[in-house]
C-alpha cells in the first residue's frame, strides 16, 4: 500500500513538473554554490597571491553565497574555457555561470539559459599614445590600427569608420599577443579590443602611463551572470541578487554602514534590507538576504571599484556602467 | 778485472735504475692550442662551425643573462616593483611575482592548513625512490613493495583525506544491502560493507575452489590464492575506510606541481606493466587476446590525448546513469594511463623482437614454462634494449601532462596562466618570467629522468662492453 502510494505521489510530482529538487535545494544540500569563472581574467577572475579567487564575476557569486548561506566563501569556483562554459552549465556542473559571458539573443533562447543582468556593460575602444593627443575617436582619421583578425572587432572598425566617413589602415594579426607587440613597439597608432581587456593589456606595456584609452565604446558586449532554463525561483534568485547590488548603491547602502541602514527611515531601504515586507519569501531565502549580500561583498559600485576601477591596477572608468542616476546603463528594478 | 768493484772514478758499463720518464709530447699536440687546432679549427668546416658556434653564443647567452639575472629585480611587492617606470632602469625579470605564487605553484588551490599533508607525500616519495635508484642500497624487493604497494595508498589517504565511509561490496550490488546493513550494525559498524565483503571473499573463494577441477588446478591452491587477494584488497580498502581525522580535501582544489607530479607518475607507474601486458598480448598465440591487445593499442594510438581528456571529462557525464559521477582528476588519470600504455606497449613490443628466436629456444630446452621463460630470460633482454625509448615515453608523458589543462585541471603551467591574469602583478615581463620558470622546472624533471636512463644503461649493458 505504502509502495503504490509512493508510487502516485511520484506520477503526480512529475506531471506537476517538480519531480527534481530545485537548484536552490541542491545547493543548500550541498553547503556550497557552484559557480564557473573563467580560468583568469583581470579584474573579472583570476586569482590573488593567497589563491583566493578574486574579481568582479567572483564577487557576484560571492554575493549569492552570502545571500543564501550568509557566508560569502562558501563558492567553489570551476574556472572554465570559454568552450566549456556552457557544457558546464547544461550539465549540471555549476549553478551559476559568472564568466564574461556577452548576453545575446541565442545564447538566451535556443542554447537554454537565462540571463540575470548587466554585471559588466563592455563594449570595443580605443587605446592610443597620449603623444598623439588625441581626445577621442572622431579624431582617429587617417590612423593606422592593430587588430585581431578573425574577430568581431576587425568588422565593427570597418562599420564604425565607414559610418564616420574615416579614413584607416588595418594591421592585423592572428593572435592577441602579437597585435599588443605590433601596438606596443609602434607599428601603428591605435590598437583597439574590448575595453575591458585593453585596460588589462595596457598595464602590460613598457610604459603603461603613456597611454589613453579613448572613451567611445563602438560595439555591445553586454556581460553577465546567468542560469540554465527550468528553475525559474532559482533564475529569479540570481537576477534578485543583482538589482540588490544596484539599489544598495543607489540608496547607499555600503559594506560599512548596512547594519545602521537596517533601522532607516526611508521605506526603500527598508525593504531591500528586510526591516520591512516579506521579499526574501519569495525567492526562498530569509527577507535580510540583500542585507547579507551587501554586508560580505559591497553594493555593485563597491564591488566595481574594487576589482575594475580606480581602487585597483585597472583604473577602469564607471563609464556606461554609471547608474542611470548619474547617466550610466545600470538601474536596478524596484523591491516592492 | 775484477768487475764488482770497478775502480774509483772509472766510467764503466751503466744499467739504469729504473725506467726513464717518458718525455712529454710535442708542444704541437698539447696544451690548449693544440687541443683547439684540433678539435675547433682542424678544417676550414670546422673553423666556420667554430666560428658560428661562437656567434651564437654571443647572441643569445649575454641577453638572457642579462634579462634573468643582471636586470631581474629580486625583491618587492606589486607590479610596482618591476615597473621600469617606477623604479627607474631596465627591467629583466620579475622574480617577486613567482616568490608570491610559489605556494600556488606548488600546491595549486590545497588548503593552506593541510598542506603539511602534500610536503609528507613529496617527502615520503622521495625517503622511498631514492634507495630504490641507487643499485648498492639493500632491500630492493621490500623497498619496491613499499614504493609501488604501499605508498600510492598511502599519499591517496593523505592527499584526499581518504575516510571513504565505504557502504557495500559485492552483496549489495545484487541487492542484499539491507541485510548486511542489519549484519554490520548488529556487530557495531555503521554499514554493511565489512560483513559484506567477509561473506563475499568466501563465497568467491569456495566458487574458485569448485571451479578449480575444470582448469586443472587444485581446489586448495585456487582457494588459497582467491583470498589472499582478498585479503590485500582488503587492507588497501580499510585503509581508504578508516577515519584518520583528516579533512576532505577535494581534488578541485589541487593544482600546480602537485597536479603536474600526481599524473606524471601515475602514468609512468601504471604505463609500464600494461603496456608490457599489452606487448605480451600482441604478440600472442591466442587469437583473441591478440585481437584485444591489437584494437586496444591501435585505438588508444589513434586518438589525440586532447580528444581522450576532453571526452572524459565533458562527454562521459552526459552518458553515465543520474548522478553518478567520477572524480575530475581520477578520469584524466585514467585517460592518461591507457594512453600511455598503449604507447608503453609499441615501444616493448620492439624490444621483444629484437631478442633471437635462439633465446626462447634455449628457455624452452631447459625446461622453463611459458612464464618463466618470459620473466626469466625475454623480459629482462628486451627491457633492457628498450630502456631509451621506455624513457623517451616518460619524458614525452611528463610534459604531456599540461594539456590537462584544457580540461580545467590546473596543473604547473595552468596556474601560473592564472597567475598571470593576476593584475596587481601585471608588467611587461611577468610572463616571461613566468614561461621561464616553467621551462626550468621541466627541463630539471626531464634532464633528471635521462641522466637517470642513460647511467642504467651503462649499468646494464655489461655484456656488450668491448
Amino acid at each position: 500500500m505504502k509502495r503504490i502510494l509512493i508510487a502516485a505521489a511520484g506520477v503526480l510530482a512529475l506531471s506537476a513538473g517538480v519531480a527534481k529538487a530545485t537548484t536552490l535545494d541542491d545547493v543548500k544540500a550541498r553547503g556550497a554554490l557552484n559557480c564557473g569563472v573563467t580560468q583568469g581574467l583581470p579584474g573579472f577572475s583570476s586569482p590573488d597571491d593567497k589563491g583566493n579567487w578574486t574579481g568582479i564575476d567572483v564577487d557576484f557569486c560571492r554575493a549569492v553565497a552570502a545571500a543564501i548561506f550568509n557566508d560569502a566563501n562558501k563558492v567553489r569556483f570551476t574556472p572554465l574555457s570559454a568552450k566549456d562554459r556552457f557544457t558546464a552549465l547544461q550539465s549540471g556542473a555549476i549553478d551559476v555561470l559568472s564568466r564574461n559571458t556577452t548576453w545575446t539573443m541565442s545564447r538566451d533562447t535556443t542554447l537554454g539559459f537565462n540571463f540575470a543582468g548587466v554585471m559588466y556593460y563592455d563594449g570595443q575602444g580605443f587605446m592610443v599614445r597620449k603623444s598623439l593627443n588625441i581626445k577621442s575617436a572622431k579624431e582617429l582619421n587617417g590612423a593606422s590600427i592593430c587588430v585581431q583578425t578573425g574577430t568581431t572587432h576587425e568588422l565593427n572598425l570597418g562599420d564604425y569608420f565607414r559610418a564616420n566617413n574615416m579614413k584607416y589602415e588595418v594591421i592585423a594579426f592572428s593572435t592577441i599577443d602579437e597585435t599588443v607587440k605590433a601596438y606596443d613597439s609602434g607599428r601603428c597608432d591605435v590598437f583597439t579590443s574590448d575595453q575591458s581587456q585593453i585596460y588589462a593589456i595596457k598595464l602590460k606595456l613598457t610604459n603603461a602611463g603613456d597611454h589613453i584609452v579613448l572613451p567611445e565604446v563602438i560595439s555591445k558586449e553586454p556581460l553577465g551572470p546567468l542560469v540554465r532554463h527550468g528553475d525559474d525561483q532559482w533564475f529569479d534568485l540570481i537576477k534578485w541578487t543583482y538589482y540588490a547590488l544596484l539599489n544598495a548603491e543607489e540608496l547607499g547602502v555600503t559594506q560599512k554602514n548596512a547594519d545602521q541602514e537596517v533601522n532607516s527611515a526611508n521605506p526603500e531601504v527598508k525593504r531591500l534590507l528586510g526591516s520591512d515586507g516579506k521579499f526574501g519569501e519569495g525567492i526562498g531565502l530569509s527577507n535580510d538576504w540583500a542585507l547579507r549580500a551587501v554586508k560580505q561583498v559591497g553594493n555593485y559600485g563597491e564591488i566595481f571599484d574594487r576589482n575594475v576601477g580606480p581602487n585597483s591596477p585597472l583604473g577602469i572608468q564607471r563609464g556606461l556602467n554609471k547608474l542611470w542616476t548619474q547617466g550610466g546603463l545600470q538601474y536596478g528594478m524596484p523591491i516592492r | 778485472m775484477d768487475v764488482s768493484a770497478p775502480p774509483a772514478g772509472t766510467p764503466a758499463s751503466f744499467v739504469s735504475p729504473g725506467m726513464i720518464a717518458p718525455e712529454p709530447a710535442p708542444i704541437s699536440t698539447r696544451g690548449p692550442i693544440a687541443w683547439s687546432r684540433a678539435h675547433l679549427f682542424g678544417s676550414p668546416f670546422q673553423i666556420i662551425l667554430t666560428l658560428f658556434g661562437l656567434a651564437v653564443i654571443y647572441v643569445v647567452v649575454p641577453p638572457v643573462l642579462r634579462f634573468f639575472i643582471f636586470d631581474a629585480v629580486f625583491t618587492g611587492t606589486g607590479r610596482n616593483a618591476c615597473l621600469p617606470e617606477v623604479i627607474g632602469r631596465p627591467v629583466g625579470a620579475c622574480w617577486p611575482f613567482i616568490g608570491a605564487k610559489f605556494n600556488q605553484i606548488v600546491y595549486g588551490f590545497y588548503p593552506e592548513a593541510e598542506r603539511w599533508r602534500v610536503n609528507l607525500v613529496y617527502l615520503i616519495g622521495v625517503v622511498l625512490l631514492a634507495p630504490l635508484m641507487i643499485q648498492k642500497v639493500p632491500y630492493k624487493r621490500l623497498n619496491a613493495l613499499l614504493f609501488f604497494g604501499a605508498y600510492p595508498v598511502a599519499a591517496y589517504v593523505l592527499l584526499t583525506g581518504g575516510n571513504l565511509q565505504l557502504r557495500g561490496f559485492l552483496l549489495s550490488w545484487v541487492g542484499l544491502g539491507p541485510l548486511v546493513t542489519t549484519i554490520g550494525q548488529a556487530i557495531g559498524f555503521s554499514t554493511g560493507f565489512w560483513p559484506d565483503y567477509v561473506i563475499s571473499a568466501l563465497l568467491v573463494a569456495a566458487i574458485a575452489a569448485a571451479a578449480a577441477p575444470v582448469f586443472a588446478g587444485s581446489r586448495k591452491g585456487a582457494a588459497k590464492t582467491a583470498l589472499g587477494a582478498f585479503v590485500i584488497l582488503g587492507v588497501v580498502l580499510a585503509a581508504v575506510d578508516i577515519n584518520f581525522g583528516l579533512p576532505w580535501v577535494e581534488t578541485r582544489v589541487w593544482g600546480g606541481m602537485l597536479v603536474t607530479l600526481v599524473i606524471a607518475v601515475t602514468g609512468i607507474v601504471a604505463s609500464l606493466p600494461l603496456g608490457i601486458l599489452l606487448a605480451l598480448g600482441r604478440r600472442s598465440q591466442m587469437p583473441l587476446v591478440r585481437i584485444a591487445s591489437t584494437l586496444f593499442i591501435e585505438f588508444w594510438r589513434g586518438v589525440p590525448l586532447i580528444t581522450v581528456l576532453f571526452f572524459a571529462t565533458y562527454m562521459l557525464p552526459l552518458f553515465l546513469p543520474g548522478r553518478f559521477t567520477i572524480d575530475g582528476l581520477l578520469r584524466a588519470l585514467v585517460g592518461v594511463a591507457l594512453f600511455a600504455s598503449a604507447y608503453m606497449a609499441e615501444v616493448v613490443r620492439g624490444g621483444l623482437q629484437a631478442i633471437p628466436k635462439g633465446q626462447y629456444e634455449g628457455a624452452q630446452a631447459l625446461g622453463l614454462p611459458g612464464g618463466l621463460m618470459m620473466r626469466l630470460v625475454v623480459l629482462p633482454q628486451a627491457l633492457k634494449l628498450v630502456i631509451p625509448g621506455i624513457v623517451n615515453n616518460f619524458i614525452g608523458l611528463f610534459k604531456d601532462t599540461t594539456l590537462v589543462l584544457i580540461v580545467s585541471i590546473f596543473d604547473l603551467l595552468g596556474v601560473l596562466r592564472a597567475a598571470f591574469t593576476d593584475p596587481a602583478w601585471a608588467t611587461p615581463t611577468t610572463v616571461v618570467t613566468g614561461f621561464g620558470f616553467a621551462g626550468l622546472f621541466y627541463f630539471v624533471f626531464c634532464f633528471g629522468m635521462s641522466r637517470y636512463s642513460m647511467a642504467l644503461e651503462k649499468r646494464l649493458d655489461r655484456n656488450r662492453r668491448h
